[in-house]
């Protein structure tokens, strides 16, 4: 196992944010996480991240304890830029490369060069979708065990997500694992394996996504929509 | 190509799209197919749906595994050709079904195939 969480509780003013969540993820497959807005995904990956504490539960690493080794082997894509807007995409570059030891620079040219994003710009001249795509390239850069990626196609035009999916698809390590977080399922989920379905702090279905076609016949999307009707 | 219905399991579109790649001889008689990773680029799917429909492809003999060198294509062509008949005639057999509710009988269907050429 290469990520569990038990029993997962999180309150924020006396609201639930987390509701005993239990999740595991195994090596070398695709999640989605999926859940309407505000419904605790992008808190669960900071949970997961390191980033909040919890006031109930644990989350474990290969067996261990979240902390400075997790952060070590996991690339986390915020849902939120946090870059430094001062900076030019090649510094970003390099201070990514002093920090994290997995980081393969190399990779890094040769993804900005595919997206077509110039190393010599500066964040602050980039557009939004620019700059998601930067911080794409920088978090599949690393050669992770797990990238968590919080809703990467947010900002971007459809034809640019197909380009990232693919990006994504091509890119990941073998053996690693990746969870995306999105509200836009049908964009993104013939890539997954399995499906998370987060609703209220809790998470409310599991399963591999063939599987639940097969059974219900429709979509993820479909199936998501019949559930979580509003 | 790469469309694919997210209604049915994408490991059976990847089936019957690589079943007819081989069919048609784009993945020619005794070939080698591309790797796992090189095909889930190709399709854009993952790489675990691609193992799942190639272990599922394998199991019909259209393709089998060489020891750590990767997976061909059969030489056996009797086999795609009896897969290329059975594929041929669910097809007609749809079209015909479609063609009778449209009101159409078997034998008016020709006129129609003339014209569509």
């Amino acid at each position: 196992m290469l990520l569990e969480c038990k029993h997962l509780s999180k309150s924020f003013d006396n609201k639930k944010i987390l509701d005993d969540v239990n999740l595991k993820i195994s090596e070398g497959k695709i999640y989605g996480l999926l859940g309407k807005n505000g419904v605790g995904k992008s808190t669960l990956l900071k949970v997961i991240n390191n980033l909040l504490t919890i006031d109930e539960g644990e989350v474990l690493f290969e067996g261990k304890l979240i902390g400075v080794y997790s952060k070590e082997h996991i690339s986390y894509l915020p849902e939120r830029t946090y870059l430094d807007k001062d900076m030019k995409v090649y510094d970003v570059i390099n201070f990514f490369d002093e920090f994290y030891k997995d980081f393969n620079k190399e990779k890094a040219y040769k993804l900005l060069k595919d997206l077509d994003l110039d190393k010599d710009k500066t964040i602050s001249k980039m557009s939004k979708g620019m700059q998601e795509k930067l911080q794409l390239v920088l978090v599949m850069s690393r050669n992770a065990k797990l990238y968590i990626l919080d809703e990467p196609l947010g900002g971007v035009d459809p034809a640019t997500r197909d380009y990232i999916l693919d990006t994504i698809l091509s890119n990941f390590n073998e053996g690693a694992s990746m969870i995306i977080s999105t509200h836009l399922i049908s964009d993104i989920e013939r890539v997954l394996d399995e499906v998370i379905f987060i609703d209220k702090g809790k998470i409310v279905l599991t399963g591999e996504a063939d599987e639940i076609r097969k059974n219900e016949n429709a979509s993820i999307d479909e199936v998501f929509r019949r559930m979580f009707k509003c | 190509m790469n469309s694919f219905d997210n209604d049915r399991p994408i490991y059976i579109q990847l089936v019957e799209k690589i079943i007819k790649s081989i069919i048609s001889g784009e993945y020619s008689l005794g070939s080698k197919l591309p790797s796992v990773r090189e095909l889930a680029v190709i399709y854009k799917v993952n790489p675990n749906t691609v193992q799942k429909a190639l272990s599922e492809i394998e199991d019909t003999g259209l393709i089998y595994t060489e020891r750590t060198n990767g997976k061909y294509v059969t030489n056996n062509e009797k086999l795609i050709k009896k897969t290329k008949d059975k594929l041929a005639s669910e097809i007609t057999s749809k079209y015909i079904d479609d063609m009778n509710k449209l009101g159409i009988a078997f034998n008016e269907i020709s006129d129609y195939l003339r014209e569509g050429k």
